[in-house]
């Protein structure tokens, strides 16, 4: 047995070794020791916390049973998951600490005397308002993360679901879980408890659901916010510093990404929340689909294109990922490196399904990080730049969201490929990207369209190299 | 007049609210897969309440209702825990390798 004093500093230790985990992401460099960090905080949590409860019996047994199962299912799939599969994961992973902590404000609820927060049916006014809200976020968490894994798994279409009266639904839902948590403060009973976290659970669900497929960056940072936030709110139920600190984290992280999000698509949070972008579009684009020439090209065209330029920028994108193409790209950058030509890349705010998701493909295609440029550090090179090679990228680089203020995506930060001397677009056909919007650059006399996948694009482009 | 404990903790979580504000805008853009993965792992130091609500109590009655969702907490945080870190250790180890070979 520790003192509670004792306790208390050591998980203030392991809150700021978790500050320090997530300082350390500032480089490369550095962003090791502080995973490290984060591991040794984490640790250190869970052993005072055993050593604390003081309980070696059978119940310990089974707790170390139970951390191997969780761990080695943990450690087996992130080994086993693709780089490209990474949103999903992290989808996936926000719905577990959403349930853990439903089922620890649950536990909390029914047991309450081995929190100190009062006897069953005569728990403190605080720790029920704490414990319903960590609940209810952790539930919202649960189910809005697996709509979102199920959307960007493929399983569930990512095209917004959008009914009738959706908003005032959501609206009414969360009225009645904050009056609900009212009466259970008056009333102590257990079914009012049961009742906010079901509609919790309903919510979550008709939150996610009107969000579509390429809002998806916005979505998860937003759910990796709301998991901040229950564990917060767990943390302030128990009287433990070390989840109030990480709860705070992890929440304003969360709430960072998203913000950055919906600056790089120029979209407030509410805008994309409330959800349904493509859906209102639809009669824009389909009246511009007459037919207008395009230059079409081939494999070879494109390998003579870039061989013979002296700088080349590459601006992967979503379809990047779906290919699988990023390890055929990097190939074809070292073939062209070969030839003295330039190579860098240009990745936009909200390309692929989560923040940094390029980043990480072409981590893993062994693409140096110092040759990957944000949109404000790159923009500039464009004009300069003999080839632009755009890779399953589309609405980020359509010229219309500066000149044109009817187009939806007016005012969205665009890669500013059009001024490039040539434009290289794989594209597997003309059809418009998420936006439904229609992409000016297909038909400029500088654009050479490659309709193909992007992989084998870029393969048979290294053969023609 | 004695301060309320719980002031003590609103102003920790407040003042943890900047830090993270302060912190997160200094992470690189490009790493902020590996933020979410990490900020996903940390926040499953929930752990902790599972572990209080899973083995508290009186030894006989371990699989009471209540220590049960403790202990159904404490797989799916155990799952957080090592699936977060080591995926947020495989991605950075890409990172890494790369700047050693550009020296």
């Amino acid at each position: 047995m520790i003192s509670s004093n004792i306790l208390a500093i050591f998980y203030l230790i392991s809150g700021v070794l978790f500050i320090l985990a997530l300082r350390g992401l500032s480089s490369p460099e550095t962003s090791r020791k502080g995973n490290l960090f984060g591991i040794i905080g984490m640790a250190l949590a869970i052993i005072v916390t055993i050593i604390s409860v003081g309980n070696f019996t059978n119940g310990f047994v089974y707790l170390l049973i139970l951390l191997a199962i969780g761990g080695s299912i943990g450690a087996f799939i992130a080994f086993k998951i693709p780089m490209t599969a990474m949103p999903e994961l992290v989808a996936g992973f926000h719905s577990l600490v959403g349930l853990a902590a439903v089922f620890v404000a649950i536990s909390a609820f029914l047991n309450p005397e081995v929190f100190n927060l009062g006897t069953l049916g005569n728990i403190k006014i605080a720790s029920l308002i704490e414990m319903s809200l960590g609940a209810a976020i952790g539930a919202i968490t649960f189910t809005g993360s697996i709509i979102a894994f199920l959307k960007l798994r493929g399983i569930m279409s990512g095209s917004p679901i959008t009914f009738k009266g959706q908003h005032y639904l959501n609206l009414i839902l969360g009225i009645a879980a904050i009056i609900l948590i009212f009466y259970l403060c008056r009333t102590q009973a257990d079914n009012l408890f049961w009742s906010i976290i079901i509609i919790a659970f309903i919510l979550g669900i008709l939150l996610i659901i009107p969000i579509g497929g390429a809002d998806m960056p916005v979505v998860i940072s937003m759910l990796n916010s709301y998991s901040g936030w229950a564990a917060a709110g767990i943390g302030f139920t128990l009287e433990n510093t070390a989840l109030i600190i990480t709860g705070a984290l992890v929440g304003s992280s969360g709430a960072i990404l998203s913000y950055i999000m919906c600056k790089g698509m120029n979209r407030s949070f509410f805008n994309v929340i409330l959800g349904g972008w493509g859906a209102t579009d639809q009669s824009s684009s389909s009246k511009s689909k007459e037919q207008k020439p395009v230059k079409n090209g081939n494999a070879d065209d494109a390998a003579f294109l870039m061989k013979n330029a002296s700088s080349v920028i590459i601006v992967p994108g979503y379809g990047m990922a779906v290919a699988q193409a990023q390890h055929a790209l990097r190939e074809m950058v070292d073939a062209l490196k070969k030839n003295g030509v330039k190579v860098t890349y240009a990745i936009h705010p909200v390309a692929g399904r989560m923040p940094g998701h390029m980043n990480v493909l072409l981590a893993e295609a062994n693409v140096p990080y110092d040759e990957v440029f944000e949109l404000e550090e790159i923009n500039n090179d464009f004009a300069n730049c003999d080839v632009a090679y755009v890779i399953g990228a589309n609405d980020v680089t359509n010229p219309v969201a500066k000149s044109d203020p009817q187009s939806p995506i007016y005012g969205m930060p665009i890669l500013d490929v059009e001024k490039s001397k040539s434009v290289l677009f794989v594209k597997r056909s003309l059809s418009p990207g998420y936006a439904g919007i229609d992409n000016d650059l297909f038909y400029r006399d500088n654009t050479l369209m490659l309709f193909s996948d992007a992989k084998k694009m870029t393969e048979d482009i290294i053969k023609s190299l | 007049m004695e301060i309320d404990p719980f002031i003590f903790r609103l102003s920790i979580f407040i003042l943890s609210i900047f830090i993270g504000y302060y912190v997160v805008w200094s992470v690189t853009p490009s790493l902020h897969t590996p933020l979410m993965s990490v900020t996903n792992a940390i926040s499953s130091v929930i752990i902790v309440g599972a572990i209080i609500a899973a083995l508290s109590g009186d030894n006989i009655n371990i699989f009471d209702t209540a220590n049960i969702f403790g202990f159904l907490a404490i797989i799916l945080a155990a799952v957080n825990i090592f699936g977060g870190f080591l995926v947020t250790q495989r991605m950075l180890a890409m990172y890494k390798k790369k700047k050693k070979e550009k020296k």
